[in-house]
């Protein structure tokens, strides 16, 4: 549901209602251009007043996204995008507050706030960049390079188990993750939209390629040669069912999924798992988002939209109960509670 | 029957309760501070506690106090030196008799003082039967013994019938001050009044006191203090954590902005953040963040959409906000950051207050970074300083620093009520909708205040954020010429609020020989000291800062008007360092002291007049 509280635009918007006077300064051929245009094409549509929209970002070549869209927009400091957005939310739930931010300022310098929002489930939608790699300093391994990737701070090849951001955003009680390659600005745009209407806190999180200096990161999944055989574009309601002929599919067999071939040792598409977002059950949930190659697609889509209270939500209910219910209305009847007496 | 008893008459009267951590002398000596308010004195008080939650029991680790300054006259701290100590154990004197004027009266609970007892507070024989104690007016009761027996007919729980022994004890110290029981027994029956049992016996246990001391031959006299001369008006007797916070609530309330804490608990701190957690009648966000960082962040969030952003902390909580501090005078957007210092460096002593947090205050961000910083200096005044500081900072758009102290946090004086009407007035540069003329860095020619445009207001939309922006437009900029403009700006619209706050004020002449100064939590000290020997005929004054960035426009005036200057902290000499670099043109003497304890009025007043008799 997208938000009744946040005033709807009273004219219909297009992307020029959102288009910055500012020079886009990202390398061409950068997956952040493609972010940027679906999130041109996703806010007109979701139809909340221009001046309703908030975008926090961090540091990194992700966080100067909000120079690049005419919202009301905060560029903080490394790793605090989250926590920054928390105060804006929270004191303004009258707007729709974005967070652009990327692998290294979200699961390194800034990953205590990033779990803790999500464990919240405060209403902000984070827009994560994830190239696996640090693009503004040049090309230091990040938190998601794959482990053996030789960057500039692992000339031997990195000794780190990376994070898999699908797992450590369920693993702090996720209520929305989805995961879009950034060469499907379509995909891109319907999953932005599905992460507007979410009530809580939605990661998206972007394979986005960084031409310079992680060029080909995702080639393998993310490629016009690969995409279909290597990528499992997850649907509400429908089986997943992928590949060239559409006749691969996941299986559940005993506590684990399997990628299997249609017709193949007599499984049909009745075999086939059916996609359900909103499941509470985290279980599949967890395992699709950790699916990769060889002996797995990579899921794509919206993976988990599960419903729970929201933060904000919260805040303003029990304001509103103590306003209600306290005896206490302004700050002269603080000042004279309690044990007072006059000389 | 009443026997007649002398009565001494004392201008004022130092008195500490001390425990176990689990004798309740917090409740105790809170009962009596208030009960002492309400028979008109003036008062200052200061808890002392340990660290830890429960130390072992009955050591001198976990000994915990309550002391209470209360007088006939103005009374301007919690005391240095006891005229009348409570006893519950031995660890509990072993602890405090350095702290005891001699003479002072002890009131000490002779069961207590058992073999086992005076072995774990370390002492070799009973300091009750030793003589160790003849130079002071000793009263001995077997409190918890007769608190059990007073107890008998109730047939409570034993448990219960020893943890009202405190009760018992305040009710002797009614009788030593015949103060009346009736507030008391009021609050015991307010804070138990689902428990019928509890209140029956913690109120049987204070009127069994009463009458013991009443009896027994031991006081041979009572304690007479009277009303202070206090101005007309209500009062309430307030912390100054909690003063903090209302000063916070009461900012909100006059700008119109909406309060928003964002805050990690730390102590001596937290109890801001849970004070204002329990008002969200009033509209107050209080969001307890994941760490230090996430609480000035999130404050800076909310200011930038238009609330007042708070955040609290101490010491170390400060050296983790100091990245945050910068964004926030770079984007200069109104953040109050609230310091009750506490003995350092690293963990330091988190119980004990110092002021060695200044120079981080000043100085401790990148760049060039500066911030107002203002002082309270008393539990009340947190109350004046955490107003102004949310003033100035909506006002001028700028961050401000407010230093307390864990002293001045955890310790309670009188507070005369103000009306919310009667504070001055704040009012916020809030940009109108569709201003045309609206730019980020746009300024107030007088203040160089820029606008605060909230999201939310149609035509206003418009980017901030860590990097340096042109003036004006607010564009990303690395020009070199424009950085320098932007510095300029930022520092010059700091020092500019130097005409908006008051003159700095002299306590005695303006001229003669010894100028003492001072800033933030010594104010009561210093006051007693100097005031002291002002009344024995010296020519000291006294110049106590709240205002330290920028300083008071008649600062050098003030300080030119002595034959000699010392400057008081309770650090390595901080403040001394920045007024020799602001106004060079003086020579100070210096005093410090780093122990985690406050001056003492007695070490003060040799030391001034040390320095008087020197050529």
């Amino acid at each position: 549901m997208l938000d009744k509280r946040i005033e709807k635009s009273p004219v219909p918007l297009t992307k020029d209602d959102f288009a910055s006077d500012q020079m886009v300064k990202w390398c061409p051929g950068c997956g952040g251009h493609a972010i940027l245009a679906a999130v041109s094409n996703v806010f007109p549509r979701i139809g909340y007043k221009k001046e309703n929209f908030t975008i926090v970002s961090g540091i990194g070549c992700s966080s100067r996204f909000p120079y690049y869209v005419h919202t009301f927009g905060f560029h903080g400091i490394h790793g605090r995008a989250a926590a920054i957005a928390s105060g804006v939310k929270i004191a303004n739930p009258d707007q729709s507050v974005w967070i652009a931010t990327g692998d290294g300022d979200s699961m390194a310098i800034g990953g205590n706030h990033f779990i803790h929002i999500i464990r919240r489930n405060i209403d902000v939608n984070i827009l994560l960049f994830n190239n696996q790699i640090y693009g503004l300093t040049k090309g230091q391994y990040s938190p998601t390079t794959p482990m053996g990737q030789v960057t500039k701070t692992s000339p031997q090849g990195t000794i780190e188990h990376p994070f898999i951001t699908a797992g450590l955003v369920m693993g702090a009680q996720g209520t929305f993750f989805a995961r879009v390659p950034d060469n499907n600005v379509k995909l891109m745009t319907e999953v932005l939209y599905e992460a507007a209407k979410h009530d809580g806190t939605s990661v998206v999180e972007i394979l986005e390629n960084c031409i310079i200096f992680n060029d080909k990161a995702f080639s393998s999944v993310t490629s016009r040669e690969k995409r279909e055989e290597n990528q499992l574009i997850l649907r509400q309601g429908e089986p997943m069912i992928y590949g060239k002929d559409n006749d691969m599919g996941i299986i559940l067999k005993g506590t684990s999924l399997y990628a299997v071939k249609i017709g193949i040792g007599g499984i049909t598409e009745k075999d086939i798992l059916v996609h359900d977002q909103f499941n509470p059950d985290p279980g599949i949930h967890r395992m699709l988002g950790r699916m990769m190659g060889p002996d797995y697609p990579v899921a794509m889509g919206v993976i988990r939209s599960a419903k729970a209270s929201t933060y904000d939500d919260l805040v303003e209910d029990q304001i509103e109960i103590a306003k209600r219910n306290s005896s206490i209305k302004c700050v002269d009847d603080l000042l004279n509670s309690g044990d007072t007496w006059e000389i | 029957m009443t026997k007649q008893k002398n009565i001494v008459e004392l201008e004022d009267v130092v008195v500490k309760f001390v425990g176990d951590s689990g004798d309740g002398m917090q409740l105790t000596g809170t009962l009596f501070s208030d009960t002492a308010a309400l028979a008109g004195n003036d008062l200052a008080t200061f808890p002392d506690f340990p660290a830890e939650i429960r130390a072992p029991q009955n050591t001198v680790a976990g000994v915990s106090g309550f002391q209470v300054h209360l007088g006939q006259r103005k009374i301007f701290t919690s005391g240095d030196m006891c005229d009348v100590l409570v006893v519950m154990n031995p660890a509990s004197l072993k602890a405090n008799l350095k702290w005891v004027k001699p003479g002072a009266t002890i009131i000490a609970d002779e069961s207590a003082f058992d073999e086992k007892g005076i072995e774990k507070a370390g002492y070799k024989t009973n300091p009750l039967e030793d003589g160790s104690l003849d130079s002071y007016h000793l009263i001995k009761a077997p409190i918890s013994l007769l608190t059990k027996e007073s107890l008998t007919d109730l047939e409570i729980d034993k448990k219960l019938a020893e943890k009202t022994k405190n009760m018992f004890v305040l009710g002797m110290m009614y009788f030593l001050f015949q103060r009346n029981l009736d507030n008391s027994l009021d609050f015991i029956l307010k804070k138990f009044s689902n428990k019928p049992e509890v209140v029956k016996a913690n109120q049987v246990a204070l009127k069994a006191g009463y009458n013991y001391a009443d009896t027994v031959e031991a006081i041979a006299s009572t304690i007479k203090v009277g009303p202070a001369p206090m101005e007309k008006g209500r009062y309430r007797n307030i912390t100054g954590n909690v003063a903090t916070a209302w000063g916070l609530l009461a900012a909100a309330e006059k700008s119109g902005r909406p309060l928003f804490l964002g805050s990690y608990p730390i102590t001596p701190a937290t109890e801001i953040l849970m004070e204002l957690a329990r008002h969200k009648s009033l509209g107050a966000k209080v969001f307890q963040a994941e760490d230090e960082i996430a609480g000035i962040c999130s404050a800076i969030g909310a200011s930038f959409t238009g609330s007042l952003g708070v955040t609290t902390t101490s010491g170390p909580g400060l050296s983790l906000k100091s990245e945050a501090l910068g964004l926030a005078v770079i984007t200069e957007l109104p953040l109050v950051i609230v310091n009750v210092q506490r003995a350092g460096p690293s963990t330091g002593m988190p119980t004990k207050s110092e002021q060695s947090d200044l120079l981080q205050a000043l100085f401790g961000r990148n760049g060039e970074a500066p911030m107002i910083i203002i002082a309270a200096s008393s539990p009340a005044s947190c109350f004046h300083y955490a107003y102004m500081a949310s003033k100035f900072s909506m006002e001028h758009m700028t961050p401000v620093l407010l230093l307390t102290d864990g002293h001045m946090g955890f310790g309670s004086e009188l507070f005369k009520i103000p009306k919310v009407a009667d504070l001055p007035e704040i009012n916020p540069p809030i940009a109108k909708a569709n201003d045309h003329d609206y730019k980020p860095y746009r300024r107030d020619p007088v203040t160089l205040a820029r606008k605060w445009a909230l999201p939310g207001t149609e035509g206003l939309r418009h980017r901030i954020g860590g990097l340096e922006k042109t003036n004006i437009d607010g564009n990303v900029s690395t020009d070199p010429l424009n950085h320098e403009l932007m510095v300029n700006i930022r520092e010059d619209k700091v020092m500019r609020v130097a005409n908006y706050i008051p003159e700095q004020e002299i306590m005695g002449e303006e001229t003669g020989d010894l100028l003492v100064v001072g800033w933030g939590g010594t104010e009561g000290m210093l006051k007693s000291a100097v005031g002291h020997m002002q009344r024995a005929g010296k020519k000291i004054s006294l110049a106590q800062f709240n205002y330290i960035m920028p300083l008071p426009l008649n600062t050098a005036e003030v300080l030119s008007g002595f034959k000699k200057i010392v400057v008081c902290e309770l650090n390595k000499g901080q403040f001394v360092k920045y007024l020799r670099m602001m106004h060079p043109e003086f020579k100070y003497l210096q005093y410090n002291k780093v122990q985690g304890l406050p001056f003492h009025v007695k070490e003060l007043t040799d030391v001034f007049t040390k320095i008087m008799e020197e050529k």
